[in-house]
C-alpha cells in the first residue's frame, strides 16, 4: 500500500513541477532570484531518479529520504525549506501521526528553517491554511476533504499577491514585492494538488 | 581550545567566494585554515550544504569554525551542513551574522592571533566600515 502511494507521489509531485517549472521561474524572476522552477525541477527529477528505492520504504522512511535528495539537490532556499518539510512530516510519520498532525509538524521544521511564519509571503502562506483545512475536515468524505484542500491552496496562493514580504530575496523589493504571487507559495500549491490528485485515484 | 579557528565562507557565486578567501588570506597567509566554496550542485549561483559540510571538514580543529555566508539560501544550506556534522562538533561551529567579505576578513585577521571562536565572531560581527 505505501509503495504504489510514494510511487504514485512521486511521480505527480516531479510531473506537476516539472509542467510549471517556466511559471515558477517567471514567477520568481518578478520578485527573486529566477531559479526557483529549475531548482525545483531539479531536486524533484532527482527524487524521481530513487523512486524504486524510496517506495520500498514506509510513508516516514521515504519522506525523510526524499526530504534529504532536495536538500543536496536543490541549492537554492527552496532545498532546505522543502526539505526541511519533507524531514519533519517523514518523522512525524515515522511516529504514527495523522495526515494533519503530520502536515504540521512539518511545517513547524520551515517555520524553524526559515525564521518564517504565516503573512511573510511564503510556502507557510499556502501551507499553513491547507493544514488548518486539512485539520477541520479529515473526518468528511474524501472527495468533499479534498475539493476544500484544492480551494484552500488555491485561495492562499491568490491571497499572496497584495502580501509584503519580509523574507527572503522578495523582501529585499520592500512594496514592489506587492502585486506579484509568491513563487514558493505556488510550489506548495502544485504540491498541494499533487497530494489531492493521488488521493482522489486512490479514493 | 588550542589551535586556531577555521574560517568557512559560502557564497552564492563560486567567484565571490573565492575573492573573499583570497583577500582573507592576503590577510593572514597560511596561518589560519581557510575553505570557501560557491554554487549550487550545478555549478549555478547558489550553494550545496554538502560542499559547505565538507569545506567545514577541511578548516576543522577543536578550536572551532567560523562560517560566513551571503544570502538566506546560504544561511539555511549552512545550518543544514552543520546539522551533517557529527555531534561533539556541532557547537563549535558557529554562523557569524557579520557581512561576508568584510566578517572573513576581520574573522581571519582575529584568529590568526590564537583568538578562540567567541572572540573571533564578535569581532566579525561587531565590525563597524
Amino acid at each position: 500500500m505505501d509503495s504504489d502511494l510514494v510511487a504514485e507521489l512521486i511521480d505527480r509531485a516531479t510531473r506537476l513541477i516539472t509542467e510549471h517549472a517556466e511559471e515558477l521561474t517567471a514567477l520568481d524572476r518578478a520578485i527573486g532570484d529566477g531559479d526557483h522552477g529549475i531548482n525545483m525541477k531539479r531536486g524533484f527529477e532527482a527524487v524521481r531518479e530513487d523512486a524504486e528505492r524510496l517506495a520500498r520504504l514506509d510513508l516516514g522512511g521515504a519522506l525523510q529520504q526524499a526530504g534529504m535528495i532536495l536538500v543536496r539537490t536543490v541549492g537554492g532556499a527552496s532545498g532546505p525549506l522543502y526539505g526541511s518539510l519533507l524531514m519533519g512530516m517523514g518523522r512525524a510519520a515515522g511516529e504514527g501521526a495523522p495526515p494533519p498532525a503530520l502536515l504540521a509538524a512539518g511545517i513547524e521544521m520551515v517555520k524553524r528553517r526559515g525564521k518564517a511564519d504565516r503573512g511573510c509571503k511564503t510556502m507557510l502562506d499556502v501551507l499553513i491554511p491547507v493544514q488548518e483545512t486539512l485539520a477541520q475536515a479529515s473526518e468528511g468524505p474524501r472527495p468533499e476533504l479534498l475539493r476544500r484542500l484544492r480551494e484552500t491552496a488555491d485561495r492562499a496562493l491568490e491571497e499572496t499577491r497584495d502580501m509584503l514580504a519580509t523574507r527572503g530575496r522578495a523582501s529585499f523589493l520592500g512594496e514592489r514585492s506587492r502585486g506579484h504571487l509568491d513563487p514558493g507559495a505556488a510550489s506548495s500549491r502544485l504540491l498541494v494538488h499533487a497530494v489531492c490528485d493521488v488521493l482522489e485515484a486512490v479514493a | 581550545m588550542s589551535g586556531i579557528v577555521g574560517i568557512v565562507i559560502v557564497s552564492h557565486s563560486p567567484k565571490v567566494a573565492e575573492g573573499a578567501a583570497e583577500m582573507a588570506r592576503q590577510m593572514v597567509g597560511d596561518l589560519v585554515p581557510l575553505a570557501h566554496c560557491g554554487g549550487d550542485p550545478t555549478g549555478g549561483l547558489g550553494t550545496d550544504p554538502e560542499r559547505i559540510r565538507r569545506a567545514i571538514d577541511a578548516v576543522w580543529s577543536e578550536a572551532g569554525v567560523a562560517v560566513f555566508v551571503d544570502l538566506g539560501g546560504a544561511e539555511m544550506n549552512a545550518e543544514m551542513a552543520i546539522e551533517m556534522l557529527e555531534e561533539a562538533r556541532r557547537g563549535r561551529v558557529r554562523i557569524c551574522n557579520a557581512p561576508l567579505v568584510e566578517g572573513a576578513v576581520v574573522a581571519a585577521a582575529e584568529a590568526s592571533s590564537g583568538s578562540d571562536l567567541d572572540a573571533v565572531c564578535r569581532v566579525a560581527e561587531d565590525f563597524n566600515p
